[in-house]
């Protein structure tokens, strides 16, 4: 490389301090291409659906036409309609909006339960780790997506809270499991130690030095967390056992598929759903590699 | 060795223990009982009728009573009657549990043909354009939702190329037993099995690759290289050998992701396994037969888990914890 010794100076003295964790994430962001444009669509997706679905009239575009039954794609119909001659476009939207925003209230949800659990369970040891680890390993082992469905065809006056409260049961085992590790590795450290010994609770060590020092790792996980949250909401939808009728989820929309004839022929009721939700789950995961390359000093692209 | 082993099996037990208690509380708070099914048969009968069969039956009994003949009737190979098919449940799930088992069988045959080959690829030449393929499709496939995935393919190449059929698991004009009504049936087990292969690849590819990558570094692999050794043979040798290994492992956690997957797969291709059998039968509300699956389901996952858990140990010793 003809790189000017002088520059290559300049480089190695900036380095010597350490790079704050969101220039790391700035430069790892530059490097990676396809997770900066992951991260732009999304984005975008995001805010369109957002601003959009603010602007549309729900009630306009729920109601019965019975004189556009499974229009195709038109000016009028971006996407066609559906078989009562609901606009499509506008339930893609909708449905968007209401997928991500339960994506987001889960993947926070099973956060919490499992930044808690975890961090007891990593932090104190014995009989506490016991207790929550052997729960997790059970709820790990349980058929989580049969259960679910009977939870949900058996809980009477079933809503959207019910859903996300029945879906936060199961699914935050995965990151208990995670931080407690880490808080594992983390405990023996010296500077919690020094905390100890200086009569600092343990509730404080906890919150205030242990759990920043996991903030990288948990930010990872979350990220990735949201799109297989997504993935499970809508799949649940899908087969009829998700958000209810009154909520349409992108689920919903591909449910229609499950008619041979629009699958075969109305390809515009069910396939563009299809395709958001393929095309936010590569975001979301190219964005959550990158930040996970990020938080990893030895895997840095930049 | 054996320690850890029925160590493990001690494990399962209040595994086993606390999923029937689960389903069976479930089951309590579902509507209906094993008298719903002839009560709607015969609806003209007095009620005060069923209200005695109940009590003779033990329906009043408090739940750990019931509890306890309920696991004792399991035991006994007992499953108790379908609500609306008034059939044992046996008979109902007989079939289709060969369905689902052949179906996982292909699914699992397909994911290390595919997973395999490209794990060893991109270990050994990593950093290579076909590592990054690789490692690209890694990516591709843990995003993905596997309804998504499924439906994606079924309408490529069942509906829009027809090379495999949308449905079924067999074709009803074949004679049964005849070469025909085989080929018919691979023809039908295909698109569903390499569907849900594609997807279930992502963890062995991921570890063979590391596990090569490591391997490489290894002194007994640069001793190989100083004495000699032809490079393909300080691969097939040395490096495979100690690489595939591990791999076997991951047998148990494929079973749970297929079975755990085989819901949809078999809801979307409309095949007439335990999966579909379990959405048509909740959607009927049929719950003796919901209850029979959960815990039969149920306890393949734990035992997938217990697999993988054994030849972990047998294969990599350092797990063994006692």
């Amino acid at each position: 490389m003809s790189t000017p010794i002088v520059e290559k100076n300049n480089i190695s003295l900036q380095q010597q301090k350490t790079p704050s964790g969101f220039s790391v994430i700035v430069r790892e962001f530059a490097k990676d291409k396809l997770a900066l444009f992951s991260l732009v669509l999304f984005l975008g997706i995001v805010l369109y659906v957002y601003i959009y679905s603010f602007m549309l009239d729900q009630e306009a575009i729920t109601r019965v036409d019975l004189f556009n039954i499974f229009a195709e794609p038109s000016s009028v119909y971006w996407l066609g309609t559906d078989y009562g001659g609901r606009d499509v476009f506008g339930q893609l939207i909708i449905g968007a909006r209401n997928s991500l925003t339960i994506g987001i209230v889960i993947t926070v949800l099973t956060a919490i339960i499992g930044l808690v659990l975890g961090l007891l369970a990593g932090y104190f040891g014995g009989w506490v780790d016991n207790v929550i680890m052997r729960t997790v390993d059970f709820i790990l082992v349980l058929p989580t997506t049969m259960i679910i469905i009977v939870f949900v065809v058996i809980v009477p006056e079933f809503n959207v809270a019910n859903f996300i409260f029945i879906m936060s049961i199961f699914y935050w085992t995965g990151k208990a499991r995670l931080i407690r590790s880490k808080t594992l590795a983390e405990r023996e450290l010296d500077y919690v130690s020094a905390s100890k010994t200086l009569g600092t609770p343990n509730w404080k060590i906890m919150l205030f030095q242990v759990l920043p020092n996991l903030s990288s790792i948990i930010i990872v996980n979350m990220t990735l967390n949201l799109a297989g949250n997504i993935g499970i909401e809508t799949g649940l939808t899908y087969l009829g056992f998700g958000l209810p009728e009154s909520t349409p989820s992108l689920g919903t929309l591909i449910s229609y598929s499950s008619n041979p004839d629009v699958m075969e022929n109305k390809w515009w009721v069910w396939l563009p759903a299809a395709l958001l939700i393929l095309v936010m789950m590569l975001c979301i995961n190219f964005i959550g590699q990158a930040l996970k390359r990020a938080a990893d000093a030895r895997q840095r692209l930049g | 060795m054996l320690k850890f082993i029925i160590r493990r099996f001690l494990v399962m037990i209040p595994q086993l223990a606390l999923l029937s208690i689960l389903i069976f509380l479930l089951a309590k708070a579902m509507p209906g009982d094993a008298l719903t099914g002839s009560m709607q048969a015969n609806p003209n009968l007095d009620p005060k009728v069923f209200e005695e069969l109940r009590e003779k039956l033990g329906l009043n009994d408090p739940w750990y009573e019931q509890y306890g003949r309920w696991i004792g009737n399991l035991f006994q190979g007992e499953l108790g009657m379908s609500y609306i098919h008034k059939v044992d449940i046996a008979d109902l799930l007989g079939d289709r549990m060969a369905n689902t088992f052949w179906l996982g069988l292909v699914t699992l045959i397909f994911t290390y043909l595919i997973a395999v080959p490209l794990g060893v690829v991109a270990g050994r030449w990593n950093e290579s354009w076909a590592d990054k393929l690789i490692v690209g499709y890694n990516y591709v496939s843990f995003a993905i939702p596997l309804f998504v995935f499924a439906l994606i393919m079924l309408f490529i190449f069942g509906f829009g190329l027809h090379w495999f059929p949308i449905g079924g698991s067999v074709d009803v004009t074949v004679e049964k037993g005849t070469f025909a009504y085989f080929l018919s049936r691979i023809h039908h087990l295909l698109l569903p099995a390499i569907t849900a292969a594609l997807l279930s690849t992502v963890g062995t590819i991921q570890y063979l690759r590391n596990e090569i990558i490591d391997t490489k570094l290894k002194d007994f692999v640069k001793t190989a290289r100083a004495k000699g050794t032809p490079e393909k043979k300080v691969y097939s040798r040395h490096i495979f050998r100690n690489s595939l290994l591990p791999v076997a492992a991951f047998l148990g956690y494929d079973i749970v992701f297929i079975i755990g997957g085989s819901v949809f797969i078999e809801q979307i291709f409309s095949y007439p396994g335990l999966g579909q059998l379990f959405i048509s039968s909740i959607n009927q509300r049929d719950f003796s037969v919901v209850n029979i699956l959960v815990m039969l389901f149920g306890f393949l996952s734990i035992l997938g888990t217990l697999i993988s858990d054994i030849i972990l140990s047998i294969v990599d010793p350092r797990i063994r914890i006692d």
